[in-house]
């Protein structure tokens, strides 16, 4: 096995992780590496926009990034810990900016200025976007960024296991899927940026690389994960792909109607109507749908999302990109007919426990975007608060990364690194050994009963039952079989391994939301239906015991100067 | 009721790592229900029929630009490709060409991206930033357009007949992330970076045949850049030839 080293690494090529290389490659020798190719990251997908105060809007001049932080802590149903929200706001405009100063073609207003749209639970128009693509320009703004310094990208390179030893971490054993080496990897520090575990759950918007697997190994490496319980459904999934169609849909004027005509969210949140909150949306269809008011069809039941009032120019000009999706992918034409959809699973709002700076427990491991949890969405992430969160915490995570390295002597040991090495080579050739069980068919009803069990509305016995069907699938893993011992380009035993570390994602998920008695945010139990800050205005903290059950403690929430109060909408 | 039919899927296999094997075509008969998607039919085969088969697919949404090949003669994404699209219940699918093959459905993208790296493709500014946006119109911002649209599958890059030829040969994704810097109002590169495609490796080695739009999943026309390109040159030669400076 041949080692390499780097000063630092980052693992994940999306927005997070390409800001976090770029901030650090002038001073350190920095290696990014991807499973995929950086542009096919999932943050490619991102539609809506990014959240900043700019007040470029004419019904917006006196927004401030205090009022963006007020709106973000209350649509976190204030679980947000509000010192890290402040900083996520007041950085947010320097961001935009920046991003724009580095070439994102952002959609102007007249008066040539970045554009800004409503979206849900915002008090002012505040979401920058360039039509319904506004992921894809970012990421591809920041890869040009990447590209022009040079940053030393290792693509296709999948990350198997952190090596860490004592509270360090020493660097990564990786899985080099063209050549099909496991490569043991030192550095003196190690930034994850891996992204969600949408795949843990069955209907889903995520892309199919969205398996989580990064923050199952961080916790199966020791690092304590938050908040695991707190999933975000998005209201808008198309049905049967379970494509996103973004909320810019109802930010343009899209309406969500039920197969009486009517307009439903009058009777859930009067007076944002559409653009309530998520959670609140999600669970107001999945009411609709659950009490007979949904339209029937093979794929399953839905709610319609009538964006046809718009009219032809606004649709072409503002969402372009959800009607291609649509002829693409079901053979609708916005402009003619209302588009058929479901909540769908769309965000992790837990993730790696992290502090502001992105800084985990274990020295020179940090963590940023999707797969951490600082927290800055609490209970319920706010649209386009995530694309805000992966620059701004991206950027963080080299500003901490490299605080860390101009603190302290870091010698990473080979032999720690060689280690994780030797145990991914020992499970793949375990795994090509000839067991019976088939990782689709574990990863399906693995995400199966979290759809049905752990999904938008939660209760006692539920919760139980997938809990114990997830120690099943544990139980059933140990059997995988992978169909062919040659390891280059084997996408089946990639998955194999990933599986692993998505069996403890969904069990720390389960854990969680079994043990939060209570409803917040996007955490909605039937048998504990109201908020309770007397007992869980705190964070749970998800360690693995050495008998691989979850241990779980707490942690207050900050609470700087937005008190607690009753989340209308 | 949904009623399923059945297909035969012929896929073409090979190996970089054993090149003493031909590559041949597997054969896999699937029922599909309709609005099933080549990619959706992959993945059903490497779950339930061959777990050695290796293709490349993320987003399943037509965003990320993984899965281009060749499905039937015709390239595209395997994502946003419905099966039941062509009227016959045999499909076969190969690797994008112009690349060289890794195994089955993968190839080797490295020659693309070294082009795509050739134009330079990020803004150039030589003036400080401004404390906050550069300004833009929405006029201005509207000519780029189409090409900001591009996602990089490189479906233009596997159907150009230039490369095919000429593998030094920039190509369309790349002349087309070119002229979307150019036509940027926010871009201050030097007019003279143009002569950097100034020859046959670039905007004159096209054939303008137009098979790169046919390909193209996000209805970019790259020929219009290049187009663009060639006349941004032509003008910058009468100039010099009338003796002006700008």
């Amino acid at each position: 096995m041949t080692g390499l080293s780097h000063d630092v690494l980052i693992v994940g090529g999306g927005l997070a992780g390409l800001r976090a290389a770029v901030g650090l490659c002038d001073k350190y020798d920095v290696a990014l590496l991807s499973k995929v190719h950086p542009i096919r990251s999932h943050s490619i997908a991102a539609q809506g926009g990014i959240n900043a105060a700019l007040a470029n809007n004419p019904d917006s001049r006196d927004d401030t990034w205090e009022k963006h932080a007020f709106d973000t802590i209350k649509g976190s149903d204030y679980l947000a810990d509000q010192d890290a929200v402040e900083v996520m706001c007041r950085e947010a405009p320097g961001i935009v900016y920046e991003m724009e100063h580095w070439g994102c073609p952002f959609s102007r207003f007249p008066d040539g200025s970045i554009a800004q749209r409503p979206f849900g639970g915002a008090g002012y128009p505040r979401t920058c976007y360039s039509t319904d693509l506004t992921g894809h320009v970012l990421l591809n703004t920041l890869y040009e960024r990447a590209v022009m310094k040079g940053v030393r990208v290792y693509p296709e390179w999948y990350v198997t296991a952190l090596a860490t030893h004592d509270g360090v971490c020493h660097g990564v054993a990786a899985f080099d899927l063209m050549n099909g080496e496991i490569v043991p990897i030192t550095a003196k520090a190690t930034v994850f940026a891996t992204g969600g575990y949408g795949r843990v759950y069955f209907y889903s918007t995520n892309a199919l690389i969205n398996t989580g697997s990064g923050i199952g190994i961080a916790y199966k490496a020791g690092v304590p994960l938050k908040d695991m319980e707190f999933v975000q459904f998005h209201p808008t999934g198309l049905i049967g792909t379970n494509i996103l169609m973004t909320e810019a849909c109802r930010g343009e004027g899209g309406y969500l109607v039920n197969n009486r005509d009517e307009r439903f969210m009058e009777r859930y949140a009067p007076k944002a109507m559409e653009l309530a909150p998520r959670d609140i949306v999600s669970r107001s269809i999945q009411t609709e749908i659950n009490e007979g008011r949904g339209f029937d069809h093979p794929l399953g039941t839905y709610i319609k999302l009538d964006l046809t009032h718009l009219g032809e120019k606004k649709i072409l000009a503002k969402l372009p990109g959800i009607r291609k999706i649509c002829i693409d992918f079901i053979g609708i034409d916005p402009i003619r007919e209302p588009i058929p959809i479901m909540p769908c699973q769309h965000y992790s709002m837990g993730g790696i426990d992290t502090n502001a700076k992105t800084a985990t427990e274990v020295r020179g491991f940090f963590a940023a975007g999707e797969c951490a949890c600082v927290s800055v969405h609490g209970g319920n992430r706010l649209g386009g608060n995530s694309l805000l969160e992966t620059i701004v915490f991206g950027k963080m995570a080299a500003g901490a990364v490299d605080e860390y390295l101009s603190r302290e002597t870091v010698s990473p040991k080979d032999e720690i690194v060689l280690r994780a090495a030797r145990e991914t080579d020992g499970k793949m050739t375990a795994l090509t050994a000839g067991g019976k069980e088939k990782t689709f068919a574990l990863h399906g009803e693995l995400a199966r009963t979290m759809s049905t069990n752990v999904g938008i509305f939660r209760e006692r016995a539920e919760m139980e039952k997938a809990l114990e069907e997830i120690g099943r699938i544990g139980e059933r893993y140990r059997d995988i079989g992978v169909s062919s011992p040659d390891r280059h380009m084997n996408y089946e035993l990639m998955n194999a391994v990933e599986l692993e570390y998505m069996i403890e994602v969904a069990h720390t998920i389960a854990h969680g939301a079994l043990l939060r008695e209570e409803s917040r945010g996007a955490h909605s139990r039937r048998d504990f239906p109201k908020r309770d800050d007397e007992t869980w205005l705190r964070h749970t903290i998800a360690r693995m015991n050495g008998d691989g059950s979850v241990g779980i403690s707490f942690r207050d929430v900050t609470i700087t100067r937005y008190q607690p109060m009753e989340r209308v909408y | 009721m949904i009623t399923t039919t059945a297909y035969t899927f012929k896929i073409l296999r090979s190996d970089r790592k054993r090149p003493d094997e031909r590559p041949w075509f597997q054969t896999y008969r699937v029922k599909v229900i309709p609005g099933l998607t080549v990619l959706a039919v992959l993945n059903r085969i490497r779950d339930e029929i061959d777990g050695t088969l290796s293709f490349r697919s993320s987003c399943r949404s037509a965003v990320c630009g993984s899965c281009a090949m060749v499905i039937n003669g015709r390239i595209d994404l395997a994502c946003r490709t419905q099966v039941a699209s062509f009227g016959a219940n045999t499909i076969i699918l190969e690797p994008l060409p112009n690349m060289e093959i890794i195994k089955d459905l993968v190839v080797d993208m490295t020659p693309f991206w070294r082009m795509y790296e050739k134009v330079r493709p990020w803004l150039v500014r030589r003036t400080p930033d401004p404390g906050k946006e550069i300004e833009q119109s929405e006029e201005e911002r509207s000519r780029i357009d189409q090409f900001v649209n591009c996602i990089l599958c490189a479906c233009c890059y596997g159907a150009c007949p230039v490369i095919a030829r000429d593998p030094e040969y920039l190509g369309p994704a790349a002349l087309a992330k070119l002229e979307r810097f150019i036509l940027d109002s926010r871009d201050e590169r030097p007019d003279d970076f143009l002569d950097t495609v100034n020859d046959e490796k670039g905007v004159w080695g096209c054939d303008t045949v137009l098979r790169c739009i046919e390909a193209c999943p996000k209805d970019v026309r790259p020929t219009d850049s290049i187009v663009g390109l060639r006349k941004a040159l032509v003008k910058k030669k009468a100039r010099q030839l009338l003796g002006m400076k700008k």
